[in-house]
């Protein structure tokens, strides 16, 4: 320990500093595209565990429980190495022809985080007091009205800040996606390591981009918090 | 291609999957996931315990110090922990560390950062009267803090303390990928071996380890109703 050699210059520059951007450029995209689809899966699931229709709110229940009770690493193995078992030959034939390793990371992470994000949307809407609903309706917005100009703007407001968190867990959790072979940050940070044995410099750089990215992102949420959130402060 | 589906290959290996070559060999499997997790979680209540008291300390130095230390755990991949202690632990202590005792040790510090943000919300929770009572009938700040608030302040941890174990349990399959034998490694042991059962062998462990966590969670749930302060 006392005796190495730190050589920075190994992660700043050249080949190892690419693999590094590379990495990094992987973790966005994989990031970028599962959070997209989380929110929206998220939103759709978050939608039925409110239905009046019971078999439906079931299903949204268990999907829920299921998915948020076991680990995304074993979801990852399972999509990655099994499903070809349980999903249709088309869509097997089209995920072979594509980069499989980042479509199985996609499937992973999103359907994981998706279980997390219908939580915090639903706690969200249950957060306005039901009154609203009521006050609304009787001054005689629809349902569907009530929702879009009464209860939703206001929703979607409070749950801004876990979201915004879920979405940051996801970025970290992506990191597991090394573990199918997809060459994102971490991937790349061992990568860099067993080439040169530089794994203090390597891994220092990685840390440091997942730590200033989180920092940043959790420094916004607290802004946002003070700024939108505590009405004595408008 | 196609084999179809077959049960057997879990039956055939199912004392590998629960406890691995014991007690012929080490412990593996559902066993030592659950000792990884129970062992990180009484350590890293202890290391969230003292994090969070250090972060609420009135010394400026103290209180920003352990609030960087916090927030640059919070922010790294648990995975990225477990590889600095994979590379760090044999550079400080001198010599090697078992792949399971550094595991945990990743475990406890990433959890610590956690429990303590969990340690520091259940203090600031207990109103401020409280503390200047028992300062004012004649108790020290730390006796205030261990006789009068922690007390009161744990009971409402508690469900998040559950909470953060279930986390732990998810977050040991992660053991995985410095070798240790817990119940993910096992799975991808039989898989190679037996090539042809993926999706048995993964959904298998997937509900071991939901039935586990799920168990918890209703306890947290439960807890958290049972705990309540009656208004």
């Amino acid at each position: 320990m006392f005796k190495y050699q730190f050589d920075w210059a190994v992660v700043t520059s050249g080949k190892y500093f690419g693999w590094l951007l590379d990495g990094l450029i992987t973790t966005v995209e994989l990031s970028a595209v599962s959070i997209v689809l989380s929110f929206l899966l998220g939103l759709i699931i978050a939608v039925m565990r409110m239905s009046n229709v019971r078999p439906v709110r079931w299903f949204a229940q268990g999907y829920l429980e299921f998915f948020r009770n076991t680990p995304l690493l074993v979801q990852i193995f399972f999509w990655y190495f099994g499903s070809y078992k349980i999903l249709p030959q088309f869509f097997n034939d089209w995920l072979t022809n594509t980069n499989f390793e980042f479509a199985a990371a996609v499937i992973a992470l999103t359907i994981y985080t998706s279980a997390f994000i219908a939580e915090d949307i639903r706690s969200g809407v249950r957060s306005i007091p039901k009154e609203q609903l009521e006050a609304a309706r009787s001054s005689g917005f629809s349902y569907i009205r009530s929702m879009q100009h009464i209860i939703l703007p206001q929703a979607v407001r409070i749950t801004v800040p876990p979201l915004v968190n879920q979405f940051l867990n996801l970025a970290k959790n992506s990191s597991l996606a090394m573990t199918i072979g997809v060459a994102e940050l971490t991937y790349q940070a061992r990568q860099v390591e067993s080439y040169t044995f530089k794994g203090f410099e390597s891994f220092t750089a990685a840390t440091l981009v997942y730590v200033v990215m989180s920092i940043t992102i959790a420094g916004l949420v607290t802004l946002y918090n003070k700024r939108v959130l505590s009405p004595q402060r408008v | 291609m196609d084999p179809g589906f077959s049960f057997t290959v879990i039956w055939d290996n199912i004392t590998y999957f629960l406890i691995g070559r014991f007690p012929h060999g080490p412990l593996g499997g559902t066993a030592l996931t659950l000792y990884l997790a129970v062992v990180s979680c009484v350590l890293s209540f202890f290391g969230g315990m003292v994090l969070g008291l250090l972060c609420i300390s009135h010394n400026r130095v103290i209180k920003y110090s352990s609030l960087a230390v916090i927030n640059v755990i919070r922010g790294m991949p648990l995975l990225m922990v477990i590889f600095w202690m994979y590379f760090l632990l044999p550079a400080f202590m001198g010599h090697t560390v078992s792949e399971n005792w550094t595991v945990i040790m990743a475990l406890t510090l990433f959890t610590s950062a956690y429990m303590s943000q969990i340690v520091k919300a259940g203090i600031e929770g207990i109103p401020k009267g409280q503390v200047e009572a028992a300062i004012s009938t004649g108790l020290h700040p730390w006796q205030a803090m261990i006789y009068v608030v922690l007390p009161q302040g744990l009971r409402n941890m508690i469900p998040s303390f559950v909470n953060q174990f279930v986390s732990l349990i998810k977050d040991t399959s992660l053991a995985f990928i410095v070798g240790v034998s817990e119940l993910t490694h096992v799975a991808t042991q039989i898989n190679n071996r037996t090539m042809i059962y993926p999706t048995e062998i993964f959904a298998f462990i997937a509900i071991i380890y939901f039935i586990i966590c799920y168990a918890f969670t209703s306890l947290s749930r439960w807890l958290e109703h049972r705990l309540a302060w009656k208004k």
